[in-house]
C-alpha cells in the first residue's frame, strides 16, 4: 500500500504508470519476434500469426488466437495466401488481409466467416500495407498497393470500396509511401501520407499536401506517424530525431492539453511529452503496443502491461505527502482501523474545510481508477467511513462504482481475461455471466439482456445436431417476447447456416409480418412473402415483393400470383396505369376481364390522333364490351364510332371542326352553322329524345335571334318541353315581346310562373286568382310592390277567399 | 343559435404546434442542402406550404428562385435545385427528364427531392429505371397536418378518396395512420378509439403498430376520445347541395386551405380579393355555421351595430377622440371590411342560389331523400340533362338517386346513362363504370329482390377464402341500403313539421331540416353508447367494419377531465364543412368539442371530379 507510488513516474506536471495487468498464459517459444500480432481495443483478444512470410511453399504459418491473458482460444494452420496485416472488428471478428487485396474474416473461436476483397486492382498490384480502423461507421480497412494507390473501406459490414486519389508526380522515387495513417475526422475518412518530408491528406476527391506547423523542412522526412486512440492527437517522428505532436487537423494545441507519446525502440521505450522530459523504460523483450481509450497496453511473450498517465483523482490521494481532503479521509481510515485517535484529526481537519463530501467523491472515484483489488477496498472503505459522518450525501456513486468494480474485477479474471463492457461478454459465448452481469448492472431488458438472448439464439441455430423442432422450441421457450429480439433476425441465421425449414418455424413467432418479408424473399418464398406483405399493411413492403416477383416469374406466374391478392394486384395496376399501359392490357387479357380491357381500348383510343387508328380501337372495345356481354356500353362505342365517321365527313366537306365532340354538341354546332338539316339527320339517327332536340334548337334559335323560325319551330307541332320554356329562353334573350307570343301557350299550371317570367303582374294575378292556389297566389304577392294597393287588395281577399275553403 | 349552448364546453388544444415542427422540419431539410438552390414546389402544396413557411423563410434559408412544377422544360440557372413535391411517379418521372437533359447537355447540378409526407418505393423504383437514382438525394418531409382551424386539420390529400376507394390502393393507409400517431404522441394518449369502414380499421391498426414500435411518454390528455370514419359509410351527405354559409362559400367559390378569392362581383371592385376564412375572422366565424337564409338578416344587424359604434365619435372630446382611435377604431375597420367582404358574398350568393332554378334542385334533393316523387325527380333529372345545366350537377343527382334508391331500375339506369353520354360525350363511359365500381351509381339487378341478394352477398363474404372476393362482388356488398338506414337513424324528420332554421333543433337544420346527416348521426349515436352496441342492424346495413376500442390508459383516466370531451374525428376520403358545421352544433349541445381531421375538405363537385374519367 505504502508503495502504490513506486511506479509512478514524473512528466512535466502529470505523472505515468504502469500496471502489470497479466503474466501471460501462453507459452511462445520464439517470443513475439517474426509475428504478426493483432490485439482488439478495449481489452480484446490477441491474433498471432506465425512467420507469416512462407520459407516454403509447404510450411503452414500458425493462426493462434488468445485471451487477452493469455488463454487460448483458437489454433489453426494457415492455408490460404500470404497474410499482410491482421486485425480486429468492433465485433470481436478477425481480419486478415492478405496480399491479393482478398479479406478473410473468421470468428473469435477461429471459424471462418466470409470474405470480401478490396478491389480487382489490388489483386495485380498486391498489398503493400494494410491497416484496420475503427470509426463511428463501424471497422474499416484501408491498403496501399505496390503502385502507391490507397483504397479504403469504411465499414467492412457494408462495403464499399473507395480508391483515393493518386498523390502527383513527386520528385521522390516512385512515391512510395513513407509511412500513413487512417484518420477519421469530420465524419469523413482521410488518409494522411508522407513522402519523405512532404505530408498530403487524401480524400475520396482530393489530394492535398499540407504542413504542419512549427516543422521546418531542417526536421527531415518523416518516417513515422501515429495518431490517437480518439483520433484526436497525431504524432509524427523525422529521420533527424525530431518529434512533432499536435491535433490531427494539424494546428498544434496549447501546451496544457498536450498529449505525450510512446515511442519504441528495439529494447527501449520512452514517453515523450511536453516538455523535454522523457520516461524511458528498458525492454528485455519485443514487445506489442496496443492503444486504448486511456493508456497503452504493452504486451511482451512474458506479460502485459498497462501504460496510462495516472488520473489525477489518484494523483491527489496518493501523491506523497498530499493534502486533499481524498488523501486525508483515506489516512484518517487508515488511523481508525489502527484504533488511534489520529483518525479523528484527520477528519476534523477535513470538516472544518467542509471538504468531507469532495473527500468521500474522490475516494469513489479513484476506487474506479484502481485495477488492484486491495486497493480498490481501502480507498471504498475509506469512502464509506467518511459517509457516515454526512447526512444528505447521496450513495449512487458509491453502489454504482461497487457493482461496476465488482463486475470489472470478475471479467478480469485470468480465464474471462479483460472484457470490459456486456457486449464482448457475450461474443465470448458466456451467457449465464453476461446475462447476470446485465441484470446486476441494472442495464434495461432492451439493450441489456435481450441482447444477450438474441446473441445466444443466433448461436443456437448453428448447432448441428439439434433437430429444427427442438432448436424452435428451445429459443421460443428461452426468448419468449423480450423486448427487443427480433424472431426474423434469428432466423436470418438459420437461413444463413443453410436451415431453411428452421428460419420458416422461426419466422412464425415473428409478430410484426413485415419484418418477416426480406427474409423470406431471400429464401425465395415468394407468395409467402407477398402475402405477409399484404397482411403487414405497408404498400411499399408489398410493392417490393412485387418488384421481385415480376423479375424473378414468368409473366404468366407472376399474374397468377398477383390475382390472388388483390391488395397487391391494384397497387401494381396502379403503377401500370402511369408506367406501363401494355402491362396493363396483358394483366385484364390474363384475368378475361373483358369489361376492364373494353375501357383500356376506349381510354387508349383518346391518345389516338388518326381517326382510323382511333376507330380501330373502338372496334376492338365494341368487341370485348360484346364478350364482356355488355350491350349497353357496345352499343354507345358504336354510336360514337358512326358519330365519329360522320363528324369526319362533314368536317372535311364543310368544314365544321367537329371531330370529338360530344352529339350535343355537334347538333349544337350544326345548328349554329344553321346546317339544321344535319342536326335533324343526327336527331333521327341517334334517335335523340324529343325534349332534348326541342331544347337545343330553341336555344340555338334564340341565341341566333331566329325569332320567325322560332315561332315556326313552336308551331311544327305541340312542343314536348311546354311552352313555359319558351317564355323563358326569350327572356334570357331579353326580348319580352317574343316572350309574350307564347304565355299563352303555356298550360294552366305555369301560367302563373310564365306571367311572372315576363314581369306581367296582372296576367299573373289573374291566372293565379283563376286557380285559386295558395303558394300561386304567394308568390304573385311576393312579388307585387307596395305601391299598387289595387292589386294588392285583389290578391288578398282572393288568398283569404282560397284559404277559407 | 346559441340559445341552446351550453357554456361549459372545454377549450380545444392548440394545434400551432403542428405548424411549427413543420417548418423546423422543413428548414432543416433545406439546410441540408447548403448553398443557394432554385425550389420547385408541386402545384398543389403550394397553398399548404404557405400556411407553413412564407416566402421570406424560404429566401432566409437560401432558396433563391420559387418555381411552380409545370411538367415542362425548367429554365432555372441555379446550379442547385430543390423539389418539393408528393411522391407521385408522374411528378418523378418529370425531375427524371429534367435532369436527363441536364445531363444530355453536359450541365452538372445536384438534385434534391424532398417527398411529403413521405416518399413511397415506387417512387424510388422510377428513379432507378430512369438511370438517375444515382444522381439526386431524397428527403422525406413527414408534413402530415395542416390545422386549418382551430378545430379543422387537413391531410391536404385529394387523391386519396381516388386512390383508396376506387382503386383500391392503400398506400395512403400508412400515412393516415402516421398523422393519428402523431396527433397521439403530441395530444394523447387516447382513452378511447372508435370507428367504422375498411379503411378506418386499417388506419387504426398501423397507427397502433407505430405505437408498439414508438416508445410512449406518460403525458396529460388533450384529446380524449377517437372517432374515424371512411368517406364511402356515407355518400349522400358530401353529395347533397350545402346551404350552411361556410359550405355554400365552398361550393360557389371554392374555398382552398381556409382560403377563398372573391372576384369582382364579391368585392364590388375591378380585381379580387384572397380572404382567409377562419376562426379570426370574427364576422365569418359568427356566421359559418348559419343557414344561409338567416345569414343576410344577420349581416344586416352586424350592420347596424357598426354603424352605432361609429356614431360614437360624435360628441367625444379629444381625449376619448384618442383613445377611440387608437384603441377601437382599427377593429372597427377590419370589422367593416369583412362585414362588406361577406355581404357582397352573400349578394352574389343569393343572385346564383335563390333563382327558381335552385329551389328546385333543392327540392328534388329533398324528394330523393325523402323517397317520395320518385318520378318526378327522375324527369327534373332528365331534363337537367338535356339541358346541358352542368356535367358534375347531373352526375351528383343521378348518384343521389342510385344511393338513396338502392340503384336505379334497368329502363332508367340505361335512358339516363344514354343521355348523359349524347350530352357529354361517350368517354363518359369510363366514368360510369367508376361510379359503378364505387357503388354510387349502379343497376338494380333485375329478378332479385335486396334482401336476396344481401343474404348471397354475405354469405359470399363469409366464405371467402384468401380474399378472392372480386372487384365486382365487393361493388356489390357496397349497397347503400340508404331508406333503411334513414329509418334506422330517423336521419329524415317528418317533413309536416314547420322547422325553425333560426333555432335548429338538431343537426337537420344544415340541410334546411330535411335531413341529418348520417355520417354525423353515427358519431353521435355512437359516443352517446359508449360503442356500438344497440347499433348492430345498423352496421350490418353499412357493412360492418365497425370497432371501438379502449386504450392503455383508459381505465384510471376515466376522471371526468376536460380531454375527455375533446373528440377527434377523422374522415378517411374527405368531409365536407356541412358535417363540420353539423359537429360543432353537436359539440355545443352537448358541451363538447370537437376536431375534424380530415385527408382534404370536399364537397359534391370535388367528390364526382374525382371519379371523372372523360380524358379528352
Amino acid at each position: 500500500m505504502a508503495f502504490i507510488t513506486a511506479n509512478w513516474n514524473p512528466l512535466g506536471e502529470a505523472f505515468y504508470r504502469s500496471t502489470e495487468l497479466y503474466e501471460m498464459c501462453w507459452n511462445l517459444r520464439d517470443g513475439l519476434r517474426d509475428c504478426l500480432v493483432a490485439a482488439a481495443p478495449y481489452g480484446g483478444p490477441i491474433a498471432l500469426l506465425r512467420e507469416p512470410v512462407r520459407r516454403s511453399p509447404s510450411s503452414r504459418p500458425q493462426l493462434e488466437i488468445y485471451s487477452a491473458s493469455g488463454v487460448a482460444i483458437a489454433s489453426f494452420p494457415w492455408k490460404s495466401g500470404p497474410v499482410v496485416q491482421l486485425g480486429w472488428t468492433v465485433s470481436d471478428e478477425l481480419l486478415c488481409i492478405q496480399e491479393d487485396g482478398s479479406v478473410l474474416i473468421y470468428d473469435l473461436f477461429g471459424s471462418f466467416k466470409r470474405h470480401f476483397s478490396m478491389g480487382q486492382e489490388v489483386m495485380q498490384s498486391q498489398v503493400l500495407e494494410a491497416k484496420v480502423f475503427h470509426s463511428p461507421y463501424g471497422t474499416g480497412v484501408a491498403i496501399v498497393t505496390a503502385s502507391s494507390r490507397f483504397t479504403l473501406a469504411t465499414n467492412i459490414d457494408d462495403l464499399k470500396l473507395r480508391r483515393l486519389p493518386e498523390v502527383p508526380g513527386n520528385t521522390w522515387s516512385a512515391g512510395e509511401p513513407t509511412c500513413w495513417v487512417v484518420l477519421t475526422q469530420d465524419r469523413q475518412t482521410k488518409v494522411l501520407m508522407s513522402n519523405g518530408p512532404e505530408l498530403y491528406i487524401l480524400d475520396t476527391t482530393s489530394c492535398t499536401a499540407v504542413v504542419p506547423p512549427g516543422l521546418g523542412p531542417q526536421a527531415g522526412s518523416i518516417v513515422h506517424m501515429s495518431v490517437s486512440f480518439s483520433y484526436k492527437y497525431l504524432a509524427l517522428f523525422t529521420d533527424t530525431g525530431h518529434m512533432w505532436t499536435g491535433s490531427s487537423h494539424l494546428c498544434r494545441r496549447p501546451k496544457s492539453q498536450q498529449p505525450s507519446v510512446v515511442l519504441m525502440w528495439d529494447r527501449l521505450l520512452m514517453v515523450a511529452g511536453v516538455s523535454h522530459d522523457t520516461i524511458q523504460f528498458p525492454l528485455e523483450d519485443p514487445c506489442v503496443l496496443i492503444g486504448e481509450l486511456d493508456g497503452v497496453r504493452i504486451i511482451s511473450s512474458a506479460n502485459q502491461e498497462l501504460l496510462q498517465e495516472v488520473p489525477l483523482v489518484c494523483q491527489e490521494i496518493f501523491k506523497i505527502a498530499s493534502m486533499a481532503p481524498g488523501a486525508l479521509l483515506l489516512e484518517a481510515h487508515r488511523e481508525y482501523q489502527k484504533s488511534s485517535q489520529k483518525a479523528d484529526e484527520y477528519l476534523r481537519e477535513i470538516k472544518e474545510q467542509s471538504m468531507l463530501g469532495e473527500a468521500v467523491r474522490q475516494c469513489v472515484e479513484a476506487a474506479g481508477h484502481e485495477y488492484d483489488s486491495n486497493t480498490q477496498k481501502s480507498l471504498l472503505r475509506a469512502a464509506s467511513f467518511g459517509k457516515c459522518f454526512l447526512t444528505d450525501f447521496s450513495p449512487e456513486a458509491f453502489v454504482s462504482t461497487c457493482r461496476e468494480l465488482r463486475v470489472l474485477n470478475a471479467v478480469r479474471e485470468r480465464g474471462v481475461g479483460l472484457p470490459l463492457t456486456h457486449t464482448q461478454l457475450v461474443y465470448r459465448q458466456f451467457y449465464p455471466l453476461a446475462i447476470e452481469v446485465c441484470r446486476y448492472l441494472k442495464i434495461p431488458d432492451y439493450q441489456g439482456v435481450s441482447r444477450v438472448l438474441k446473441h445466444w439464439a443466433s448461436c443456437k441455430v448453428q448447432q448441428k445436431d439439434l433437430s429444427d423442432e427442438a432448436i424452435a422450441r428451445a429459443v421460443c421457450v428461452k426468448v419468449g417476447d423480450s423486448p427487443g429480439v427480433s424472431y426474423s433476425h434469428i432466423a436470418a441465421k438459420a437461413y444463413e447456416c443453410g436451415r431453411p425449414e428452421l428460419a420458416i418455424k422461426l419466422l412464425d413467432f415473428e409478430a410484426r409480418s413485415g419484418e418477416q418479408v426480406p427474409l423470406l424473399l431471400k429464401m425465395k418464398r415468394s407468395q409467402l412473402a407477398l402475402s405477409k406483405a399484404v397482411e403487414s399493411g405497408d404498400t411499399d413492403l408489398v410493392y417490393t415483393v412485387v418488384t421481385y416477383l415480376k423479375s424473378e416469374m414468368n409473366r404468366g406466374d407472376f399474374f397468377m400470383t398477383l390475382r390472388n391478392q388483390p391488395v397487391a394486384l391494384s397497387l401494381y395496376r396502379q403503377f401500370c396505369k402511369l408506367q406501363e399501359q401494355e402491362t396493363l392490357k396483358d394483366l385484364y387479357n390474363q384475368d378475361d376481364d373483358h369489361q376492364e380491357l373494353a375501357n383500356y381500348y376506349v381510354t387508349a383510343s383518346y391518345r389516338e390522333k388518326r381517326l382510323e387508328s382511333r376507330l380501330s380501337l373502338l372496334q376492338t372495345a365494341v368487341d370485348e364490351y360484346n364478350k364482356a356481354k355488355n350491350e349497353f356500353s357496345a352499343k354507345a362505342t358504336e354510336e360514337e364510332m358512326r358519330l365519329l365517321r360522320f363528324q369526319r365527313k362533314l368536317d372535311d366537306e364543310k368544314g365544321a371542326g367537329l371531330l370529338g365532340l360530344s352529339l350535343q354538341a355537334t347538333m349544337e354546332a350544326l345548328l349554329a352553322l344553321g346546317l339544321h338539316k344535319q342536326a335533324e339527320q343526327l336527331y333521327r339517327d341517334f334517335r335523340v329524345p324529343d325534349k332534348r332536340f326541342w331544347w337545343l334548337k330553341l336555344k340555338s334559335l334564340a341565341e341566333k335571334e331566329e325569332w320567325e323560325e322560332l315561332e315556326k319551330f313552336s308551331k311544327s307541332k305541340k312542343s314536348p318541353i311546354g311552352y313555359l320554356a319558351f317564355v323563358e329562353v326569350c327572356m334570357k334573350s331579353n326580348n319580352k315581346p317574343e316572350a309574350k307570343k307564347y304565355v299563352s301557350k303555356v298550360t294552366p299550371e305555369q301560367r302563373v310562373k310564365a306571367h311572372l317570367a315576363v314581369g306581367d303582374l296582372e296576367g299573373a294575378a289573374d291566372a293565379a286568382i283563376e286557380r285559386k292556389s295558395d303558394s300561386e297566389l304567394a308568390a304573385v304577392l311576393a312579388r307585387c310592390p307596395a305601391s299598387d294597393r289595387q292589386l294588392l287588395d285583389r290578391l288578398n281577399r282572393a288568398a283569404a277567399a282560397a284559404a277559407k275553403k | 343559435m346559441a340559445h341552446s349552448a351550453r357554456t361549459d364546453c372545454p377549450e380545444l388544444p392548440d394545434f400551432f404546434l403542428l405548424k411549427r415542427l413543420a417548418r423546423d422540419q422543413l428548414i432543416y431539410l433545406l439546410e441540408q442542402l447548403p448553398g443557394k438552390k432554385d425550389l420547385f414546389i408541386e402545384a398543389d402544396l403550394m397553398s399548404p406550404l404557405d400556411r407553413i413557411a412564407n416566402v421570406s423563410t424560404l429566401k432566409q434559408h437560401e432558396v433563391d428562385k420559387l418555381y411552380k412544377v409545370e411538367y415542362k422544360p425548367i429554365v432555372s440557372t441555379s446550379d442547385q435545385l430543390c423539389f418539393l413535391i408528393r411522391p407521385r411517379i408522374q411528378t418523378v418521372k418529370w425531375i427524371c427528364d429534367v435532369a436527363n437533359a441536364d445531363k444530355a447537355t453536359g450541365r452538372f447540378r445536384r438534385y434534391k427531392i424532398i417527398f411529403t409526407p413521405q416518399k413511397f418505393y415506387a417512387c424510388d423504383a422510377v428513379l432507378e429505371e430512369q438511370g438517375i437514382i444515382g444522381d439526386v438525394t431524397t428527403d422525406e418531409w413527414s408534413f402530415y397536418l395542416l390545422p386549418l382551424d382551430d378545430d379543422i386539420i387537413s391531410l391536404e390529400l385529394p387523391e386519396f378518396f381516388r386512390d383508396n376507394f376506387l382503386a383500391g390502393d392503400q398506400r395512403w393507409v400508412r400515412t393516415a395512420g402516421s398523422a393519428l400517431h402523431l396527433l397521439h404522441s403530441l395530444y394523447g394518449p387516447f382513452s378511447k378509439v372508435y370507428g367504422i369502414g375498411r379503411c378506418s380499421k386499417m388506419a387504426y391498426e398501423s397507427w397502433r403498430e407505430q405505437v408498439e414500435e414508438g416508445e410512449q411518454k406518460a403525458r396529460q390528455a388533450e384529446i380524449g376520445k377517437v372517432f374515424l370514419i371512411d368517406r364511402d359509410v356515407d355518400f349522400v351527405t358530401p353529395l347533397c347541395s350545402q346551404v350552411v354559409y361556410e359550405g355554400l362559400v365552398d361550393d360557389i367559390f371554392k374555398i382552398k386551405c381556409a382560403c377563398v378569392e372573391f372576384g369582382p362581383d364579391v368585392t364590388s371592385s375591378d380585381k379580387s380579393i384572397k380572404v382567409m376564412l377562419n376562426s379570426q375572422d370574427r364576422v365569418f366565424n359568427e356566421i359559418r355555421n348559419e343557414h344561409f337564409s338567416n345569414v343576410f338578416g344577420f349581416l344586416s344587424q352586424k350592420a347596424r351595430n357598426l354603424q352605432t359604434s361609429y356614431d360614437k365619435r360624435r360628441g367625444m372630446d379629444i381625449k376619448q377622440m384618442k383613445t377611440f382611435v387608437s384603441e377601437e377604431l382599427k377593429g372597427l375597420k377590419q370589422e367593416h371590411r369583412l362585414l362588406s367582404l361577406h355581404i357582397g358574398a352573400c349578394e352574389s350568393i343569393m343572385k346564383k342560389k335563390t333563382k327558381q332554378d335552385f329551389q328546385e334542385l333543392l327540392k328534388t334533393e329533398h324528394s330523393l331523400l325523402e323517397g317520395f316523387e320518385i318520378r318526378e325527380s327522375i324527369s327534373f333529372i332528365e331534363e337537367h340533362i338535356n339541358r346541358q345545366v352542368s356535367m358534375i350537377e347531373s352526375l351528383r343527382l343521378l348518384c343521389l338517386l342510385s344511393i338513396t334508391e338502392n340503384g336505379l331500375l334497368p329502363k332508367d339506369y340505361r335512358s339516363l346513362k344514354a343521355q348523359y353520354l349524347q350530352s357529354y360525350g361517350v368517354d363518359h363511359l369510363l366514368t360510369f363504370a367508376n361510379l359503378r365500381q364505387l357503388g354510387l351509381l349502379v343497376e338494380q339487378q333485375p329478378g332479385e329482390t335486396l334482401t336476396v341478394m344481401e343474404s348471397k352477398v354475405g354469405k359470399l363474404v363469409n366464405d371467402r377464402t384468401g380474399g378472392k372476393l372480386s372487384d365486382a362482388f365487393s361493388s356489390l356488398a357496397k349497397k347503400s341500403n340508404f331508406r333503411a338506414l334513414s329509418r334506422k337513424l330517423n336521419l329524415v324528420p317528418k317533413s309536416d313539421e314547420e322547422y325553425d332554421l333560426r333555432v335548429p333543433r338538431d343537426m337537420a337544420y344544415i340541410f334546411s331540416g330535411a335531413y341529418v346527416p348520417l355520417s354525423c348521426k353515427l358519431i353521435e349515436q355512437v359516443l352517446e353508447r359508449d360503442g356500438w352496441t344497440g347499433l348492430e342492424e345498423v352496421t350490418r346495413l353499412l357493412n360492418g367494419h365497425e370497432f371501438a376500442v379502449t386504450g392503455s390508459s383508459g381505465a384510471d383516466s376515466k376522471a371526468k377531465n376536460d380531454a375527455q370531451r375533446i373528440i377527434l374525428v377523422m374522415f378517411l376520403g374527405g368531409c365536407t364543412f356541412s358535417e363540420i358545421s353539423a359537429l360543432r352544433f353537436l359539440g355545443r349541445e352537448r358541451g363538447c368539442k370537437f376536431i375534424v381531421v380530415t385527408t382534404a375538405i370536399t364537397n359534391s363537385s370535388r367528390l364526382i371530379e374525382a371519379l371523372l374519367d372523360n380524358l379528352v
